[in-house]
């Protein structure tokens, strides 16, 4: 109701420029005027635009060869077909292996489940160290921090490999969780910190009046209450390190690629006739975690790139 | 706070907050150990001849000369030049006119929001990989619009040298201006009604308004996005591996796939740390300036 009153508001304004207050109340709506024609429009065509693509591939991937040489991309399936879709998961090749991306799909489990979880445990306790436990040089080591989070990550690949390598986990999957942590830390540390922060110092005061600790405090008064922003925290992790392709190359060993790095080897192998059903099948079911965790959270997603990206 | 704790008085300076300064050791090491050890490790590392395994053997500036006299490294100073400068344009400006007009109290703005953020929650190699198929000359673009009957139409921009740049452009924005869409909308949606009101009684037009007092309003949120997207164009590779693998030829490589290649495939480490060091630089020179902005210059710290 308030938008149709603002609406019609604003088309006030524009048939009588100067005035400051437009008649109020109920002015028949003009559904088809100049302004509205040009924003749903515009908008309309743009919102194709950014869907194209996944109609393409949904399209694509139900095709079988035969129909994807003799039509056009946009065109519907005449045969819809899943053999794509199985081919996908269970028998493409990437080097040797030919088990499709199935094996890349749990890999990026094995690796996103428990980055997620160690890099926001983590992360959440600092912030909570940072935000209500000042000690002196804590802020020095936090700019550090922030600032280390635009650095290039090229820039620090071959030192963390040496470091990797040292600790005897380079190629294997504990070494990526800990990159994926250590990588998360900027973020995460910044996006609890400023939460803690905001939350009411009296609460934490008479915490302490009463005798609590350092981490009675945590897991007893903020931890209940901070649970909106565990889950931007997390929902910014699982499509972050799930969409990650250069720390999944760069420390992983093939038997251990994550999905995305899989994906790649699949569609952009250089032997074999190029199959690009199962190309955007495969590309499809890499994509569906991140989408599934985007259209599920909605509106926290947004909230979660702005209060990482915003202050980051 | 600080007050709360300084209060109760301890004998040891450090072991006061012991538990915070154990909290905290994760984050010390990974700024101390990683971003500036490993930072300057890499930094030290490419004034070295280091091949396949780093030695301290210096050579001063030997690497950065062979790495500016390389011709893979121009092109890819060049592709990121011409990619960056056109994907802060365009990002910006699609990204504001969009922003813009799901700010006129339109319906369905969740719907269109939704449509247009989705593809940011896709990695870039996901992303890639359609626009490849998309731009696929046999198939794609260019075969629809011929089969319409304009036979001699030419559209392949993965298979053209020239163009190729362009292509890889269009799946970035593609993947990119939902993004600065909901910031700059969050910008929007910040500023008083209060401004619009004013403008609308001086009969400023609309265009106007956004303009001379809007645009300027949202100075701030205009900067972190330029930051952000800046700092992001300087890591390009994703993209660029899935959809032409830095082809054809060396027409669409970047300086992060270059400095991939050279560690990790022609084992020239010490051109890889060089050709790295160049990345560091050109982002210090994007981020300093705007760090000392936002938390230096007397202003208050975030």
């Amino acid at each position: 109701m308030d938008n149709i009153a603002n609406n019609s508001m604003a088309a006030a304004y524009e048939t009588a420029p100067g005035l400051v207050a437009g008649p109020r109340g109920r002015k028949p709506r003009r559904t088809l005027s100049r302004r509205n024609i040009i924003v749903y429009g515009t908008l309309i065509v743009v919102a194709l635009y950014y869907l194209l693509p996944l109609y393409v591939m949904v399209v694509t991937s139900l095709k079988g060869m035969p129909e994807i040489r003799v039509g056009n991309i946009f065109a519907p399936p005449l045969e819809i077909t899943f053999e794509p879709w199985v081919k996908a998961w269970a028998e493409a090749c990437t080097g040797l292996n030919c088990d499709g991306l199935s094996r890349g799909f749990w890999n990026s489990v094995r690796i996103t489940v428990p980055s997620v979880i160690i890099s926001i445990a983590i992360a959440s306790v600092n912030g909570y160290a940072l935000a209500n436990w000042r000690f002196k040089g804590a802020d020095l080591f936090f700019t550090i921090l922030i600032v280390g989070a635009f650095i290039p990550y090229q820039v620090m690949i071959y030192p963390i490999v040496i470091v990797l390598r040292e600790m005897g986990v380079y190629g294997t999957l504990t070494g990526l969780i800990i990159v994926h942590t250590i990588f998360g830390m900027p973020i995460l540390t910044l996006l609890f910190r400023n939460y803690f922060a905001g939350l009411p110092e009296e609460l934490f005061k008479a915490a302490r009046v009463d005798g609590a600790g350092f981490w009675t405090i945590y897991f007893k008064i903020m931890l209940p209450m901070s649970l909106p922003i565990f889950v931007v925290a997390m929902i910014l992790q699982v499509t972050g390190i799930w969409n990650d392709f250069l720390f999944g190359v760069v420390f992983t060993r093939p038997e251990y690629y994550p999905m995305t790095v899989q994906l790649n080897n699949i569609v952009n192998s250089v032997q074999g006739v190029k199959e690009y059903n199962v190309n955007m099948a495969a590309t499809i079911l890499t994509g569906l975690v991140p989408l599934t965790v985007y259209f599920v959270s909605g509106r926290l997603f947004v909230r979660g790139i702005a209060a990482g990206a915003v202050k980051g | 706070m600080t007050g709360l704790t300084r209060g109760s008085a301890r004998p040891n300076q450090w072991l006061r907050n012991l538990n915070a300064k154990i909290a905290s050791v994760p984050m010390i090491l990974t700024a101390m150990v990683i971003f500036v050890g490993g930072t300057a490790w890499t930094v030290v590392y490419s004034f070295t001849n280091s091949k396949l395994l780093p030695r301290l053997a210096f050579v001063g500036f030997d690497q950065y000369e062979r790495l500016w006299a390389a011709p893979r490294w121009l092109v890819s100073i060049q592709n990121l030049a011409v990619f960056g400068c056109l994907s802060l344009v365009f990002s910006l400006v699609i990204g504001f006119v969009l922003a813009a007009l799901m700010d006129q109290k339109i319906r369905f703005e969740n719907t269109f929001r939704t449509i247009m953020l989705y593809p940011f929650a896709l990695s870039f190699i996901v992303t890639g990989l359609v626009w490849q198929w998309l731009l696929n000359p046999q198939y794609g673009v260019q075969s629809i619009v011929r089969s319409l009957g304009w036979t001699s139409f030419s559209f392949d921009p993965l298979y053209n040298s020239n163009i190729v740049i362009y292509g890889i452009l269009i799946a970035a924005l593609w993947q990119g201006t939902g993004l600065v869409m909901c910031l700059m909308l969050a910008g929007l949606r910040g500023i008083d009604e209060d401004i619009w009101k004013a403008a609308r009684v001086d009969g400023i037009p609309m265009w106007k308004t956004y303009l001379l007092i809007i645009i300027p309003m949202m100075r701030g949120v205009f900067i972190t996005t330029l930051v952000i997207i800046a700092s992001g164009i300087v890591k390009v590779y994703d993209l660029v591996v899935a959809q032409t693998s830095g082809g054809p030829g060396i027409a669409s490589e970047v300086p992060a796939k270059y400095v991939y290649d050279y560690m990790f495939q022609a084992q020239n480490l010490g051109q890889g740390f060089a050709a790295s060091t160049m990345m560091l630089v050109t982002v210090a020179i994007i981020i300093v300036p705007w760090a000392y902005l936002e938390f230096g210059g007397g202003r208050k710290r975030g």
